[in-house]
């Protein structure tokens, strides 16, 4: 990417698409087009975004019409991941509103013969008030071009004159969502067919034989398609196709590859796969007498288990060939990235495949979503009809990339007055990032399986500052002598990725765990002992406000052990800031009573949509803390069904209760994974305060406390 | 072998051809075209999918087709009434109660049947009527709040605006 032509203050998105003309556009029934590259994946982030164009742009929402990851006419603007929609999306479309609204001040200047400074815009109006001087953004938009590239330079409205952003409103998806059709899963074209894809039993299988006749001959079945290892079939009725599914399961024979790991407990085997070490993070570690004044010293090691996205939908798609052109519907993060992995993948040119994003089912990382649009596309040339593939739920728990397992060592100095002077933090695990078009290669399943085979692309981890497995290991608090290790582990036993947080739910619960490790040999309280290491004076606010929420709440009284803990973090070092109080029950197994969340996430778009994001953040993490790990055996995954991956319910959920920190004006920071590390540590703090005994295995199940008892 | 079957759904009568054994989901989404009732698993585990059969609630992905037939079956089209939001789908706006949204309408057509029944339920009692229902964004604690005021709305007797 040049950076000559762009101004250094430009956020990716602008940088990668200047073009104003690709933001906006104002329609004749005086309407506003938009369309951004960050798409809703139950964040509600249509909605925030909305909200700072209506701002800028002083038109009301309801002239906003959407148009988000749409291949053919959305900016790209990389994934919607990483925390990154408000503060690269969000931004980038307040400057080119910005921007756009300016050129039309100008322009209705000129027109209506007026100073600049006397106009104002009001809902597209834009006039001289008192008067009936005035035009439109409409009435202009013939003579404004838009076919120039933004500059950046036109200060956006300053914090004390905003009236929607700020506000709670309503998101614009739910009530069609609530009421029917919404998703890609719900769309139906005219003479389109289901279908479904057999999946070899592991990831290392490979067919030995294949009975295609058999399904065939079933009432309904259109195609069936077996190439290499892949086999996709396509039938008229849904319920025709999951009959020529479990057809195919009884007529396809597999050859079992590698073996899977004889342990499913991570520490027995993760930190003794191959790897390769480096010093990512150091500070102060030049003077070799730095460590000199520690009279304490405490060690530890954690382990975080293979976790899965479990979304309540599965992975779903719908393709089209029409006329040579291949168009998907796809509930992806990136559609740009989808649509040139599945040219690539076909051996198409770019220019004839579309990927147009449609709404799916909760979103945590990279799932299945992108596989299951190649499985559509496949089936869809197959067979020359649309296509609507959706995955199994075991397709969903045993082929959706899984969140990368982690072991952490600890070890840290103290000195005498109960400060610490040395900190290390050493890590194993392997990449938390292998997206379709994150590295070099294909990373789409069917592009694997089907013959002949594209290769697997070799595992790359992204480094620091944002980091994969590294994320969030750098300790935020004013230690002298740090360091940070990291071994990267290639080899990978379970297909892994992108999964909310990547390493930073880890390294925070670790980082946090420790703290308060650290402040039980110093004999402190474990608030007062990260205050007296904390010096940012943000950081130091959230943890003060999550306490004070929590000492304002009556304790209940239950039948079990009370237990209190807390855990702190800024994801990424550099988006939201957030501290989280837990309180808990401990009798046959841990019950979390009430939680209580303080956040600074800088400005805030949408106060009610965030405080969603963190009620969200802290459930979810609460789940993957108390009950969540795959298992396998040698051969395959075991967890197919609910059943055998139990996630939280309604009965196990606690009371939350978010303390926002609100700054007008300070930028909008990443919320949407702030929670997840802080709350696993006060779980683990608040089970140690409950009981005096300390998990470091994750999850936090009776099995293993019982066994640190 | 296909048979041709009589549904009353949503109060219209409703006459579909198909494979008896069928899950009741894929006719009511593909034959019948109400799209609204999710699948999730396929195994009666999530709830994603539950509809009203004679007003309890039920996962019609593991129905048969031919257990439904004859009987009142209610999706989430059906909750709303000449063209207005009920109010549970009001309440669940009102307090912005969904993430991604695929699980509520499961969870709404529960909490339909246990207000039907329990005008006035407890917190106690609302958790235990969403006994069958996952949701993974972790968006619980404000689907309680909606259904205690979906309860409270209706006890009322009227709509909000």
């Amino acid at each position: 990417m040049s950076g000559a032509v762009s101004p250094p203050s430009l956020p990716l998105s602008l940088k990668t698409n200047p073009r104003l003309e690709r933001w906006l556009r104002f329609n004749p029934d005086r309407t506003v087009t938009v369309r951004s590259g960050k798409v809703e994946l139950g964040q509600g982030i249509v909605t925030a975004i909305a909200q700072i164009a209506a701002e800028e742009l002083d038109v009301s929402l309801d002239r906003l019409r959407w148009v988000a990851g749409d291949t053919s006419a959305s900016p790209d603007e990389w994934y919607t991941a990483g925390s990154q929609s408000i503060e690269v999306g969000g931004l980038s479309m307040r400057l080119v509103c910005a921007e756009v609204r300016q050129l039309f001040v100008q322009a209705a200047a000129a027109e209506l013969e007026v100073g600049i400074e006397e106009l104002q815009v009001e809902d597209g109006v834009i006039g001289v008030p008192g008067t009936d001087v005035r035009t439109s953004y409409w009435d202009l938009a013939a003579r404004v071009s838009l076919a120039r590239d933004v500059t950046g330079t036109v200060p956006p409205k300053p914090a004390s004159a905003h009236t929607v952003v700020g506000k709670s409103v309503p998101r614009r998806d739910l009530a069609a969502k609530l009421s029917g059709a919404a998703y890609v899963h719900d769309m139906e074209l005219p003479g389109m067919v289901h279908g479904r894809v057999l999946r070899p039993p592991s990831l290392t299988a490979s067919l030995e034989k294949f009975d295609a006749a058999a399904v065939r001959a079933l009432p309904g079945v259109v195609a069936v398609v077996v190439s290499g290892n892949f086999i996709g079939l396509c039938a008229e009725r849904e319920e025709q196709a999951l009959r020529a599914l479990a057809a195919a399961e009884r007529a396809a024979a597999w050859k079992m590859g590698a073996a899977l790991p004889a342990s499913n407990e991570i520490g027995e085997f993760l930190d003794k796969l191959p790897s390769t070490r480096s010093v990512v993070h150091a500070k102060g570690r030049e003077d070799p007498d730095g460590d000199g004044k520690a009279v304490t010293r405490v060690e530890a090691r954690y382990t975080k288990p293979y976790l899965a996205h479990a979304s309540i939908g599965p992975s779903c798609a719908v393709a089209r060939v029409e006329a040579g052109r291949l168009t998907i519907w796809s509930h992806t993060q990136g559609s740009h990235h989808l649509r040139a992995q599945i040219a690539a993948a076909l051996g198409m040119p770019l220019a004839e495949v579309d990927v147009i994003h449609r709404d799916g089912p909760g979103c945590y990382g990279h799932n299945g979503a992108d596989d299951v649009a190649l499985d559509a596309a496949l089936l869809a040339r197959a067979c020359g009809r649309p296509v609507r593939v959706q995955w199994t739920r075991a397709d969903e728990f045993t082929w959706s990339p899984c969140g990368s397992a982690m072991i952490v060592r600890m070890r840290a100095g103290m000195d005498a007055g109960g400060r610490v002077v040395d900190w290390q933090h050493e890590i194993w695990s392997h990449t938390h990032i292998k997206r379709p078009g994150w590295a070099e290669g294909i990373n789409l399943l069917a592009a694997w399986h089907m013959d002949p085979p594209h290769p697997v692309p070799p595992p790359k981890d992204t480094p620091l500052p944002t980091g994969g497995a590294t994320r969030n290991s750098i300790p935020l608090y004013d230690f002298p002598r740090q360091e940070v290790a990291y071994n990267f582990i290639a080899e990978m036993p379970l297909r892994v990725s992108a999964l909310r947080t990547l390493g930073a739910y880890m390294n925070i619960f670790v980082i946090e765990s420790f703290m308060d490790e650290l402040a039980a040999a110093a004999h402190a309280d474990p608030v007062e002992f990260r205050l007296r290491h904390l010096s940012d004076p943000r950081a130091r606010a959230v943890v003060e406000a999550a306490t004070k929420a929590a000492d304002a709440s009556a304790r209940q009284d239950g039948p079990g052990v009370r237990g209190r803990g807390i855990g702190f973090g800024r994801y990424k070092n550099a988006s939201a800031y957030c501290a989280v109080v837990a309180d808990i029950e401990v009798a046959e197994k841990v019950r979390v009573r009430r939680v209580f969340a303080a956040v600074d996430a800088g400005e805030v778009v949408n106060p009610d949509g965030l405080r969603n994001q963190i009620e969200g953040g802290v459930v979810q993490a609460i789940s993957w803390t108390l009950k969540e790990a795959i298992r396998w055996d040698r051969e395959r995954l075991l967890c197919r069904t609910w059943e055998d991956y139990p996630i939280l319910k309604f009965d196990e959920v606690p009371a939350i209760e978010v303390v926002l920190l609100d700054h007008p004006g300070l930028p909008g920071l990443g919320v949407g994974e702030c929670a997840a590390g802080p709350t696993a540590a006060a779980l683990a703090n608040a089970l140690a305060n409950a009981l005096g005994v300390r998990v470091r295995d994750l999850p936090l199940t009776p099995e293993r406390i019982a066994a640190a008892m | 072998m296909d048979e041709t079957l009589k549904l009353r759904v949503n109060g219209v009568e409703r006459e579909v051809r198909a494979e008896p054994a069928t899950p009741l989901l894929y006719i009511l989404r593909n034959d019948l075209g109400l799209k609204g009732t999710r699948f999730g698993c396929g195994e009666g585990h999530c709830g994603a999918c539950t509809v009203l059969v004679d007003g309890k609630p039920l996962q019609s992905c593991d129905t048969p087709l031919w257990s439904a037939a004859g009987h009142d079956i209610t999706t989430v089209e059906g909750l709303s009434r000449e063209g207005a939001p009920h109010p549970i789908q009001q309440a669940f706006i009102g307090e912005q109660a969904a993430q991604c949204g695929y699980c509520i309408n499961g969870i709404m057509m529960s909490a339909a049947a246990l207000l039907e029944r329990n005008p006035d339920p407890s917190e106690a009692e609302i958790v235990a009527a969403l006994e069958r229902n996952l949701c993974r964004c972790g968006t619980h604690v404000r689907i309680l709040r909606a259904v205690a005021r979906a309860a409270q709305m209706l006890r009322d007797g009227r709509r909000e605006s």
